[in-house]
């Protein structure tokens, strides 16, 4: 890392969406988690918390005794048609890992960013992490919303609000690079 | 369950202590691989994905934690010395450690009914754990938690005969295929030969094999699969992939199985003797 990592406070503003792919930001603050089954309950019964400025985890933890025990990221992919109506309420930026597909970039552009949080790094999370509540509990441990407040949790912007997508540029390149070696 | 013989009991805890360490601390080989990537990579985003695969490993540690919330699926290897009777008895003690360390650990739940879905809550079902048998002096378990992330990404295929030159190709498309899913830098486990199945097999027991002790020809695949420059997590970087692992064996003059068994950075797995 060269750069000092950005240091972002929830609910963000407009200085999320000036950051460019491939920043290094430590975010502090609440995000709300949220897989599939908690996005299709907001779709539903609308969101349970102020979507303004607000950041929406990809994670489904582990909590034991009222403790954040391990929180890594799941699979953004998996939300690729659940997250425009978060969008258009407000919210100002997704976490997750492996990035998300084309339309969820269009949407984030001049709204809000995508942010990676690397994969397996349950641990890690867990100590940048203090519970502060819990909205559709009856969905489950990992298909709750909990409520996390966030101690500088060590992020990478991946799709950043100008529609400059890391992941999407890596396979790009990926794909050149296998297709120039499989005519060897 | 009671397990009334004490060698079934000692299995039971073995096993319990097998999980435990191995959710919690990597083997030294996968630590040294990762630790020497982290140190070459030159992709800035990359090294700073390495940084927090690091932090996460010692952070585990310190806590006593599972160092992913994926604690896998339970991937058992027995080896037996010839006193000890291969019996429903020892696959149940083993089953009974899983279940132990399913509260105790605690590991995530994850092994449910491939049809009706259905959780049972404590990491066991049919055929699961998965018990893997072998003759030997020591008597050993081996827990190798397998997640999904990873697992989901592996391929078989039955090349033809004349495809010796394309196996390194097969491996390069699975690891393109895969994309940022497998959570990289991966550890690649190649079988080579044997039966439809055996293929599959070697391919997961490559996985085992010390990682930093690599031949020509491995070396020669990890080289053509980091070309792809995927990169940890799918963010780009020199090092999509940390070891490349084969194993072979005798097949039908007529096929070539070739099987790609994919694992993420935390290639989990711990041994412990039994006492006796």
């Amino acid at each position: 890392m060269t750069a000092k990592p950005v240091q972002l406070r929830t609910p963000l503003g407009g200085e999320a969406l000036v950051l460019h792919a491939g920043d290094h930001v430590e975010l502090s603050g609440l995000v709300y988690t949220a897989r599939d089954e908690a996005h299709l309950r907001m779709q539903k019964e609308g969101i349970p918390f102020d979507p303004k400025g607000a950041v929406i985890y990809h994670c489904g933890p582990v909590i034991q005794d009222k403790r954040v025990i391990a929180a890594g990221p799941t699979t953004s992919a998996r939300m690729n048609e659940l997250s425009g109506f978060l969008l258009d309420r407000g919210v100002r930026a997704l976490i997750g890992k492996g990035g998300m597909g084309v339309q969820v970039r269009e949407q984030l552009k001049n709204r809000g960013i995508y942010l990676a949080f690397t994969g397996g790094c349950a641990a890690l999370a867990s100590s940048h992490m203090t519970l502060k509540g819990v909205f559709f509990e009856d969905l489950g441990m990992a298909e709750a919303i909990w409520i996390i407040e966030l101690d500088r949790l060590p992020l990478v912007v991946g799709i950043d609000a100008q529609g400059n997508d890391i992941f999407d540029a890596v396979m790009r390149h990926a794909k050149e690079e296998y297709e120039r070696y499989r005519k060897l | 369950m009671q397990i009334s013989n004490p060698v079934w009991s000692a299995l039971a805890d073995a096993t319990f202590r097998a999980y435990r360490e191995t959710v919690i601390r990597l083997p030294p080989d996968v630590l040294r691989v990762i630790r020497k990537a982290a140190a070459a990579e030159t992709n800035p985003v990359a090294r700073g994905e390495f940084a927090n695969i690091l932090k996460n490993i010692a952070m585990a540690e310190k806590l006593g934690v599972p160092m992913c919330q994926d604690t896998g699926v339970p991937v058992v290897y027995l080896t037996i010395p010839p006193d000890v009777p291969l019996t429903q008895e020892l696959y149940n003690a083993v089953a009974d450690g899983v279940r132990r360390a399913t509260k105790e650990v605690p590991l995530r739940p994850n092994v449910v009914d491939p049809l009706t879905r259905h959780n049972t809550n404590d990491n066991t079902g049919a055929g699961m754990p998965a018990i893997h048998v072998k003759p030997g002096e020591k008597f050993t378990v081996t827990v190798f938690p397998k997640g999904a992330g990873a697992e989901n990404m592996s391929r078989i295929g039955m090349l033809l005969p004349s495809q010796v030159s394309q196996i390194e190709k097969f491996v390069v498309e699975t690891v393109y295929l895969a994309g940022s899913r497998p959570c990289p830098p991966i550890v690649i486990g190649v079988g080579i030969g044997g039966t439809f199945d055996g293929a599959a097999a070697m391919a997961k027991e490559a996985l085992l094999q010390p990682l930093d002790q690599m031949t020509e020809y491995e070396r020669g695949i990890l080289a053509a699969v980091n070309r792809l420059g995927i990169g940890p997590m799918g963010l780009g970087g020199d090092f999509t992939a940390l070891a490349v692992k084969v194993k072979t064996a005798g097949c039908h003059t007529a096929s070539l199985p070739v099987a790609v068994n994919i694992q993420c950075w935390a290639n989990r797995h711990a041994t412990v003797e039994v006492p006796r």
